[in-house]
Parts: C-alpha cells; sequence; structure tokens
C-alpha cells in the first residue's frame, strides 16, 4: 500500500472512529433494503417451484396437454388423438373441484385410465390399502385414492367415506388407498375415469388428455399443427406453456412486491447518499489537504467511492443473511401466499439461491456505490485551495441549485408514462416513478433556496435565526428535504393509491350485488350447481320476488394465459348498466347484430376486446361470433371476464345448469327467511350457501386488506428507512453545527433558545418537505393508479384522496422531525460551548 | 451610531483568588489564586505559556465555566449566583467575543453576523441596520455588508467578529488570541482596530495573546503563570 493510500485509509478509519452513527445508519439502511428485497425474491421462488413441482406431478412426463374449457370436450376427440401417428400414449383425463361439505373444503378430483396414465402419470395411481382387491379398487366406481396432504387436511384414512357434493346432492366414496408417489403439498384425489364422468356430473366429456409423443417428434410444431384441427376452445399446448400459464397468475403480483421491496433499497441508496454528502461536507478541509498532499483527483474519487462500497458491501452481506431468516420465518409461519391469494394450499420450505443473492449483493452494492457518486464527484472536483478554507461548504452545494437537470429527469419520467407495459409488466411506470422521484429529489436544493430565501424577516431572535439559517444553507437543508420528500412522497402515494383502490373496490361491490340474496351451489369447486328443477324451485318460492340466475365458467383462449371467466347472466342488452358497472359507453346493438358480450377491462388488454369489436369465443366445441357491447370493471378476476346473455349461453350451449343466483325478495320477506325456506324445499339445499351482499361486501373488503397487507409491511419499512434517514441527517448536520451553536451560546444564546431554532428548522424543512411530498406522492399515485395498475392487473380506478390521513401523516411527521432536530441539537451542544468553539470552523 | 462612551475607571470586573482544576482521572490545577479588578476604559493583556490557563480565565470571566473557588463580580453581579440562564443573560448584553478562529457564521451575511447581538437584545430593526452599518465603516468594512463570510479574507473576517463584539455595546470585550490566524501587518491593523474601538465606546478589554507585539497595544500587561497573575513588562517582542 503507498504512503498515500494508508494516509487515505486511516483518515476513513478516523471518520469511522470519530462519527460511526452516519455510516452504521447507511449500512443498515442497505441491509435492510437487500433483506427486503431478497426474502421475497427466496418466497417467491420457493412458492413457484411448489406450485411447478404441483403441475409436474400432475402432468408427469407429457409431452403435450390438450386442455378445453371447465366444463370439458367431447370425448370423441380422445380416440382421434390416439390414433394419430406420432402419438404414442394419450392419457384421457376428468376434473373436477368438489366441495367435501364435512370438512368445508374442496377437494380437487381427478378421473384417469389407470392404464394409459400409468404411461403419462405414474405418479396419480394409487396404492391400494387392501392388497386383495388392488386392480379392482382402482377401477372402482365408488373409490377414491387420496394425497397423503389431503388425507391429512381432511383428517381421514384408507377405508373411510369421502362425500362430496355434486349439483346439490351427496355422492360419497370409499378412500381405497393413498397416493404416495405425489409427496407432501398436492391436495388431490384420483377416481377411475369412469367413475369420476358417472359420480361427478360429466358423462361423455373430458377437461384434458395428456399425450406422449414418439420420440424425436418436435412438441411445439405438433402442438401447433394439432391446435388447428382441434375444436374451438380447445388447446394442445407443451409443459413449458402450462408452466409459463401457472408462473403468469402471479407474476405482476410477485414482481409488484419486488419493486415495493426495492424501494426500501432505494431509500437505503439514498440514506448512503445523505451521510456521505455529509461526511464529505465535514471532512471538506481533509479532503483538499490530502488533494494538497499529493492525492489525485481519480484517487480522491476513489477514496470516496471505496468507502461507500464497503458501506454497500458490508450492508449487502447483512441484508442477504436476514432477507434468507426473514424469507425462512414467513414460509414457515404465514406460506409462500403474501396476501395474495396466488399460492393457497402450497406449503413451500426456503433454498439458498446463489444467483439472487448475487444480484440483490450487487443492487446493495451499486444503491451504496451510486449513493456515494455525487458526494465524491463533488470532493474531487473542489479546488483545493477553496476547500481548505473555512464556510466554503455551501459554495460547494451552491452548484447543485440550477433545477434544469432535475426538470429533466422529471420530464422524461413523465414522458415514460406514456408507454405501455413490457411483457404484461410496468417496466417504464415503475422507471417513470423512479425517475420522477430521482428528478424531484434534485429539484430539492432549488426549492430549498426559492422558498427559504423568501422567508419573512423576524425580530424575534429564534425565527430569525432558523430563517437566516434555512435561507443561508439552502444547500443543507436540501439534504434533509430530499430525505422528507423521499419518505413522505412514497407513503402519500401508497396511502392515495390503496385508499383509491378500496373506495373503488366499495363502489364496485355495491353496483354488482343489487340483489338481497345470494345462492351458489356449492361453497368451493365447481361440482356444485342448480339444475332446472332446482331453479324453478327457488324462483317459485314464496316470498322471492325476482330470481336471477348464472352460470360461472371458465374458457381457454391461449395456452400461455390463465383461463377466461365466462359468466352467463341475464343482462338486458338495452341497459347493461344495471347489472354490469360499465366503463364507458356500451354498444346500441340494432337487429342483426351477433350476440352481445360485456368484457372486463382485463379483455381488452389481453386480448384487444374493444367496445364494437367482433370476436369469436368457443363455446361447446364450436367458436361462435360476437360483438363486444361494452367494458366493465371486474376486481374480482385479473385475466380476463366475460359475461353474456344466458339465454344466448343456453341456446348456444344447451346447458342449463346455473352455479349461482341472485334473489329479489318480496315485501315483508327477509333474507334470512328465505334462505330457511329453500333449506327445506331444495333437495339438498343444505350445502347451498347463502350469502347476504353485507356478508360478501364484509368478506371482500377483509380479502382486500388482507392482499395489502404485506405491501403496507413492505412500505411502511421503507418509510421507516426513510424516517431513519431524517433523523441521521439531522444528526449529523446538527453535529457540524456545534461550532456554530458554541459561538451563539458565547453571544448569549440560550440552549432553550437553539433547541426552539432547531425545532422551528426541522419544523419548517419537514413541512417543506410533506408539501413537496404531497405533490409528488400525488404524482406517483396517478402513475399507480392509471400506468402500474392497469398494465400489471388489468383493472382501473378513481382517485379518491384520503385528507384526514394524509394531513394525520404529515402532521406526524412535521412533530417527527421537529422532535429529532430538537434532540439532535442536544446532542450536538452537550461538548459544551467552550469546547465547541475551539475547533476550527 | 456610536454609543456615548462610558465614563472611565469605574469598576467592571474583579476576580478574587479564583481557582480552578480539571479532574480527567487526577486533578490538574490550572488557575490559583488569581485576583484582577478591571474597570472601563482599561484595556489589559494577558499572555502566559500554552496551557497554563489564559483560556480557562476567559472562560470563567464569561461565565461559560465555574471557578472552583474565589469570587468573581461582573458588573456588579457575583456570578456564582447566577443561574446558566441568567448568566447567559448577562453574557448577551454586557460582553463581546473575538475569537483566533473569527467564528463568523457561515450561512449569515456580514451585516446579519454583526446584528446579532442587537437582535439578541431586542434591538428594533430600523436602529440596528443603522448602528450596523456605522460599525461597519467604523471597522473599514462599508459595502461588505451583504458579504458571505466565504467571501472575505481573515482580517476582513475578523474586524467583522470585532463589529460584533462591539456593536451592542458591552462594557467587557473578551479576545482571545485575536492575530493568532493573521498575517503580522493584518495583525497589527486588527489589534489597533480592537484597541481603538474599544476605548472609542469605553468599554474594558482583555486580550489573552502569547504575542508580545500584540500585548504591547494593552494599557498594561499580566502574566499569567502556575503560580498566579502578575504584572508583567513584555521584552523583546519577536512577533505578533
Amino acid at each position: 500500500m503507498s504512503g498515500l493510500r494508508r494516509a487515505a485509509a486511516e483518515l476513513l478509519l478516523g471518520e469511522l472512529r470519530a462519527h460511526p452513527w452516519p455510516a452504521l445508519v447507511g449500512v443498515l439502511a442497505i441491509a435492510i433494503g437487500v433483506a427486503m428485497g431478497y426474502a421475497v425474491q427466496l418466497i417467491n421462488q420457493a412458492a413457484l417451484a411448489e406450485f411447478s413441482r404441483t403441475v409436474n406431478s400432475l402432468m408427469g412426463n407429457a409431452d403435450i396437454e390438450i386442455r378445453g374449457p371447465r366444463t370439458g370436450f367431447a370425448e370423441s376427440l380422445y380416440p382421434r388423438i390416439a390414433r394419430l401417428s406420432d402419438v404414442v400414449v394419450a392419457s384421457p383425463v376428468v376434473e373436477a373441484e368438489a366441495w367435501v361439505p364435512q370438512h368445508k373444503q374442496a377437494l380437487k378430483l381427478v378421473g384417469i385410465d389407470v392404464f394409459q396414465a400409468a404411461q403419462v402419470t405414474p405418479g396419480l395411481i394409487g396404492r391400494p390399502s387392501s392388497p386383495r382387491l388392488a386392480n379392482l379398487d382402482l377401477l372402482g366406481t365408488d373409490t377414491v385414492f387420496l394425497s397423503p396432504t389431503a388425507l391429512a387436511s381432511l383428517d381421514l384414512k384408507p377405508g373411510d367415506a369421502l362425500t362430496v357434493q355434486v349439483g346439490l346432492r351427496p355422492v360419497t366414496l370409499r378412500i381405497a388407498g393413498a397416493l404416495p408417489a405425489l409427496g407432501e403439498g398436492l391436495h388431490l384425489g384420483v377416481m377411475d375415469i369412469g367413475a369420476a364422468q358417472w359420480r361427478l356430473d360429466r358423462l361423455g366429456h373430458l377437461q384434458r388428455i395428456d399425450v406422449r409423443l414418439r420420440p424425436g417428434v418436435d412438441a411445439a410444431a405438433f402442438a401447433e399443427t394439432l391446435n388447428a384441427q382441434l375444436p374451438a376452445g380447445v388447446i394442445a399446448s407443451t409443459p413449458q406453456d402450462t408452466r409459463q400459464g401457472t408462473a403468469s397468475l402471479s407474476r405482476a403480483y410477485r414482481v409488484n412486491l419486488n419493486v415495493l421491496a426495492l424501494v426500501a433499497l432505494f431509500t437505503g441508496a439514498f440514506l448512503v447518499f445523505s451521510s456521505q454528502a455529509l461526511s464529505v461536507l465535514r471532512r471538506r478541509s481533509q479532503l483538499a489537504l490530502l488533494r494538497a498532499l499529493g492525492v489525485t483527483r481519480s484517487g480522491l474519487l476513489r477514496l470516496v467511492l471505496t468507502e461507500g462500497a464497503l458501506f454497500g458491501a458490508l450492508g449487502a452481506l447483512l441484508g442477504l443473511a436476514l432477507g434468507y431468516v426473514l424469507a425462512a420465518l414467513v414460509l414457515r409461519y404465514a406460506g409462500g401466499d403474501l396476501g395474495g391469494g396466488y399460492f393457497d394450499g402450497v406449503r413451500p420450505t426456503v433454498h439458498f439461491d446463489a444467483e439472487s443473492a448475487l444480484l440483490f449483493f450487487a443492487l446493495g452494492l451499486s444503491a451504496a456505490v451510486l449513493g456515494s457518486a455525487a458526494p465524491a464527484g463533488e470532493a474531487a472536483r473542489a479546488q483545493p485551495a477553496r476547500a481548505l478554507k473555512a464556510g466554503d461548504e455551501e459554495a460547494a452545494l451552491a452548484k447543485l441549485r440550477p433545477p434544469w437537470s432535475g426538470l429533466v429527469v422529471v420530464a422524461i419520467g413523465m414522458a415514460l408514462t406514456q408507454a405501455g407495459p413490457v411483457s404484461g409488466l410496468p417496466v417504464f411506470g415503475y422507471l417513470a416513478i423512479a425517475l420522477l422521484l430521482v428528478g424531484a429529489i434534485m429539484l430539492m436544493p432549488w426549492l430549498a433556496h426559492s422558498v427559504f430565501s423568501r422567508l419573512p424577516a423576524s425580530q424575534r431572535a429564534v425565527f430569525h435565526l432558523a430563517y437566516a439559517r434555512l435561507a443561508g444553507a439552502p444547500g443543507r437543508a436540501a439534504i434533509g428535504l430530499a430525505g422528507i420528500l423521499a419518505s413522505f412522497s412514497l407513503m402519500a402515494a401508497m396511502v392515495i393509491m390503496v385508499a383509491s383502490f378500496r373506495q373503488s373496490v366499495d363502489d364496485w361491490l355495491q353496483a354488482i350485488l343489487p340483489a338481497q340474496l345470494y345462492l351458489r351451489a356449492s361453497p368451493g369447486g365447481d361440482a356444485g350447481y342448480f339444475s332446472e328443477a332446482a331453479q324453478r324451485i327457488i324462483a317459485s318460492t314464496p316470498g322471492v320476488a325476482r330470481a336471477e340466475f348464472s352460470r360461472v365458467s371458465q374458457v381457454l383462449l391461449d395456452a400461455r394465459r390463465p383461463p377466461v371467466t365466462l359468466i352467463a347472466r341475464q343482462i338486458d342488452a338495452r341497459q347493461p348498466g344495471r347489472r354490469l358497472p360499465l366503463v364507458g359507453a356500451a354498444l346500441t346493438l340494432v337487429p342483426g347484430d351477433p350476440p352481445a358480450v360485456w368484457v372486463s377491462e382485463a379483455m381488452v388488454d389481453l386480448y384487444g376486446f374493444r367496445t364494437g369489436r367482433l370476436i369469436a369465443l368457443p363455446l361447446a366445441g364450436r367458436s361462435v361470433t360476437f360483438v363486444v357491447a361494452g367494458v366493465w370493471r371486474d376486481y374480482a378476476r385479473q385475466y380476463g371476464t366475460v359475461a353474456l346473455s344466458r339465454d344466448d349461453y343456453r341456446a348456444l350451449t344447451g346447458d342449463t345448469h346455473v352455479s349461482d343466483a341472485a334473489l329479489w325478495l318480496a315485501p315483508g320477506a327477509g333474507p334470512a327467511q328465505i334462505a330457511e325456506r329453500l333449506r327445506h324445499r331444495l333437495a339438498g339445499g343444505d350445502n347451498v350457501q347463502y350469502v347476504q351482499p353485507g356478508e360478501i361486501h364484509v368478506a371482500s373488503m377483509k380479502i382486500f386488506d388482507r392482499s395489502f397487507a404485506i405491501t403496507y409491511l413492505l412500505e411502511t419499512v421503507a418509510v421507516l428507512v426513510g424516517v431513519f434517514g431524517i433523523g441521521a441527517s439531522f444528526s449529523a448536520q446538527a453535529l457540524a453545527r456545534s461550532r456554530e451553536f458554541g459561538v451563539l451560546r458565547h453571544l448569549g444564546v440560550t440552549r432553550r433558545q437553539i433547541g426552539a431554532m432547531l425545532a422551528l428548522e426541522g419544523a419548517l424543512l419537514a413541512l417543506l418537505g410533506v408539501t413537496a411530498g404531497l405533490g409528488l406522492g400525488w404524482c406517483i399515485a396517478l402513475i399507480l393508479i392509471q400506468v402500474v395498475n392497469p398494465q400489471s392487473f388489468h383493472w382501473t380506478m378513481s382517485v379518491h384522496m384520503p385528507w384526514l390521513l394524509l394531513v394525520q401523516l404529515a402532521a406526524a411527521l412535521v412533530v417527527a422531525a421537529a422532535l429529532t432536530a430538537l434532540a439532535s441539537g442536544r446532542r450536538a451542544m452537550s461538548a459544551g460551548a467552550v469546547h465547541a468553539v475551539r475547533e476550527d470552523w | 451610531m456610536e454609543a456615548p462612551p462610558r465614563e472611565a475607571g469605574q469598576p467592571v470586573l474583579s476576580l478574587t483568588a479564583i481557582s480552578k482544576a480539571y479532574r480527567n482521572g487526577r486533578a490538574r490545577v490550572v488557575l490559583r489564586d488569581i485576583s484582577l479588578t478591571l474597570t472601563s476604559g482599561e484595556y489589559v493583556a494577558v499572555m502566559g505559556e500554552s496551557g497554563v490557563g489564559k483560556s480557562t480565565l476567559l472562560n470563567l470571566i464569561a461565565g461559560l465555566d465555574r471557578a472552583d473557588g474565589g469570587r468573581i463580580v461582573f458588573a456588579g453581579q457575583d456570578l456564582a449566583e447566577l443561574d446558566d440562564d441568567a448568566m447567559t443573560a448577562l453574557r448577551r448584553s454586557a460582553m463581546g467575543f473575538v475569537f483566533q478562529a473569527f467564528h463568523v457564521l457561515p450561512h449569515l451575511s456580514v451585516e446579519q453576523n454583526v446584528a446579532l447581538p442587537l437582535l439578541l437584545n431586542g434591538v428594533g430593526r430600523a436602529e440596528s441596520a443603522a448602528r450596523v452599518a456605522a460599525m461597519l465603516a467604523a471597522v473599514g468594512l462599508a459595502g461588505f455588508g451583504a458579504s458571505r463570510p466565504s467571501e472575505l479574507s481573515g482580517g476582513e473576517l475578523q474586524r467583522v467578529a470585532i463589529a460584533r463584539a462591539l456593536i451592542h455595546h458591552p462594557p467587557l470585550v473578551l479576545a482571545d488570541e485575536p492575530t493568532g490566524n493573521l498575517d503580522p501587518e493584518t495583525a497589527a491593523q486588527v489589534l489597533r482596530l480592537l484597541r481603538d474601538r474599544i476605548k472609542a465606546v469605553g468599554a474594558a478589554g482583555i486580550l489573552v495573546t502569547h504575542s508580545a507585539l500584540a500585548a504591547a497595544t494593552a494599557d498594561r500587561t499580566l502574566l499569567l503563570t502556575s503560580k498566579g497573575l502578575a504584572p508583567h513588562a513584555p521584552a523583546s517582542p519577536i512577533g505578533v
């Protein structure tokens, strides 16, 4: 090590020894940011890996999966596929999600042809508990084999009876054994295919055909060729496509969480910046001395950047360890769901991931180095002769004052809001938020100067001194101001976005729940339904003034996307807004128009189904042309919903079953009374779920709040890091001002007056910070509401400002800033006035 | 706007048998049996080796530190009887300070720095502006009022400090090595200015210095040693 380098290293160590707290705060902030990001990443990876394993278990070693709508496709397709020359084995599958009333949970039931499945999905072949009747049980008409997880979760064992609901009636099956090959994590039962079709009301239909191809056949090309020959709505896809579809279910949510975690890292980077900026300012004359002693500009730049890198590396390593522990704890105690509801029933475990660890280490390191870049550049550019002179610090900061570069960054950020999504993700939206934040921070020196230089003159000493300090040192004020701005704007943006979303969901629930009582054939799964007879009984029940029925099912439009929900319900084509919360104008239909559909906003984004467009939908194996007559808001389903008239649906498919009913009651009839009446009148009426709109409302808002819990948590951590940073910044500034306080004490200013001056400075700074932060937060909230949410989740919402909460948060921050400044000042004054003036400025 | 000079010869400060020791592990006696009387219009230099307690003496007089023994009476008040707030108020109205490192507040303009004691003592804005302008002219800084401290030389900064020390007409001015950071020529100008201004307002002044040349500008010189404070005739000055 050269002498100069050693001198520089000693300078760094000396600085750390003298002022360890600001550095420690920077290291901790980076650690928290990295920990949050790495934990979210590990949790998502673990959940996805477990989900993937589930998909793999169900698909076995199939090369191609042929899948149709949830209601299934004609089984006559199976022999056509099995006879294709490139097909070695085709394994037909029936699927149903049946409600288990006794245990109040849904169970996935899969019907297989054991002889075909043995070659494609051997894991689905049950192991009979009674070897004597093994083969008979595998083909039994009332037998079912349950996965270990299902056995445990239902608290059943081989030999027990399992009763599931089909339609409204109970179907009792005998548990003939287990599915040990599936291992843990899969909640599933397997039956013989014939039995499943018969017992689960799926006669003549299949949900899936798993296909193994001749060796050497290109699966993707085969799937593409086959798709041209398959009935409408039936799609052949490769396992990769299926996995992609599965992953895309939660992708936007996962990316959103990662971005939120990165906000904490950004705040950390900002903290490193403010601690480094103040540290460089404090050591300005020391660094100038190094230059005078022969350290080059690039040497000085490297020195300060190395300091930042050292903090970043320490913080990142600490963050990785914390992140791993956090992920393990979350997975152990809360599951991999992270509140999003995407991975229900999956119990993943954490695994160290070197690639992600390296990525987050690099992010932490880069954040710290970037945070140090501006102070390092300033230190290197400073003229040693000037920098050696006392009182030159503000002159250095004055260079940051012109607003132009900040305005350019803000303008670029605003322009980026106009860009569309990249692979379904609002990349430019996130980038726009980051640029807006950075640009606004760059504008802070200008804002501080412009506002504080206009503060009125005061004859009261405390006010005069506080105003003069803010006006005379706007550069230093801007460093604290930027911290407040970053924290409060992110806090305000999140609060505005969530309040807007919550209010919009609230309004939406009011709009979609016009009836007084709602019935669902079964509380979960898709095997429950109301037959025509049941519908007649419901409609004719005394006290029911009006009954509207709907059929909810799913169709597959793209193998790489999740299925689209199809809702057939009573809709008056002349007044669709009476049943659907429309967004924009609806199309007025004229005679000769094809049947109408009303699509959710997601269909517009994902499939381009705009109002007025003619589209083809697969119904009962046929492609049917519809006209899109309007777009409506659907917060319940993220991947698209198509609503059509139930009369049209019935005429086109012949399907008379319905899954839900909405009842308007006659005057004097109460919902509880009608529910009781229906329980007696309907065969299987006890299995029906009866809910009042208020209960749906409460349950929905609970789900909403749960899904935002992790968002709140990540945001709170980011804001706390920011507030911590404000404290650190005030503390560092107060420390640097101890000589000023010493002089003021000599001049006859009391400790109380200095405390009041600092509190006033802190409060004024925070007031400007929260005012600017509110403006910036509103802009960021608009981007979240109008760009990020529509591009991620394909729904829009109206803006609602939660003024009371915002004012309370702002007031809390201003008070906290004043108290922090006061506390920092007390510490800085503790050395005493005599000691303070002995040091040079 | 110059205040009428005080009547010379009035008692301003009296130190009787002052002692002070610091305890960092073991006690170190810094001042022992120090007595001093100062009247208005009198300008005294205190010399002594480094570490002998010159600055401690100033701190005790300023009420920034407490004596272990003896009595300090300033402007008729026994400093031992004053609490921190009362002492601060006394310092605010009746003392002026000039430091070696100037300690001009960097975020205030020159006139704001000079006006600070007036503001703290509740002097109205118009009167304050007039007195600052007059004082800046008196110390040779007319036209520098709006300047920032970072734009001034060391000599100019010390002039600002002198103006600030005298603007509120304190009966006592304490100067701790005011020329330690200045070149000889500037130092001489500053010393002359300090003496002239103190004399002009009839204040009492204590100049703590290592420099015999600086001490020579005072009415009398005292030498502080470990044995106490004694009259001293500066000899063979080697610089300021």
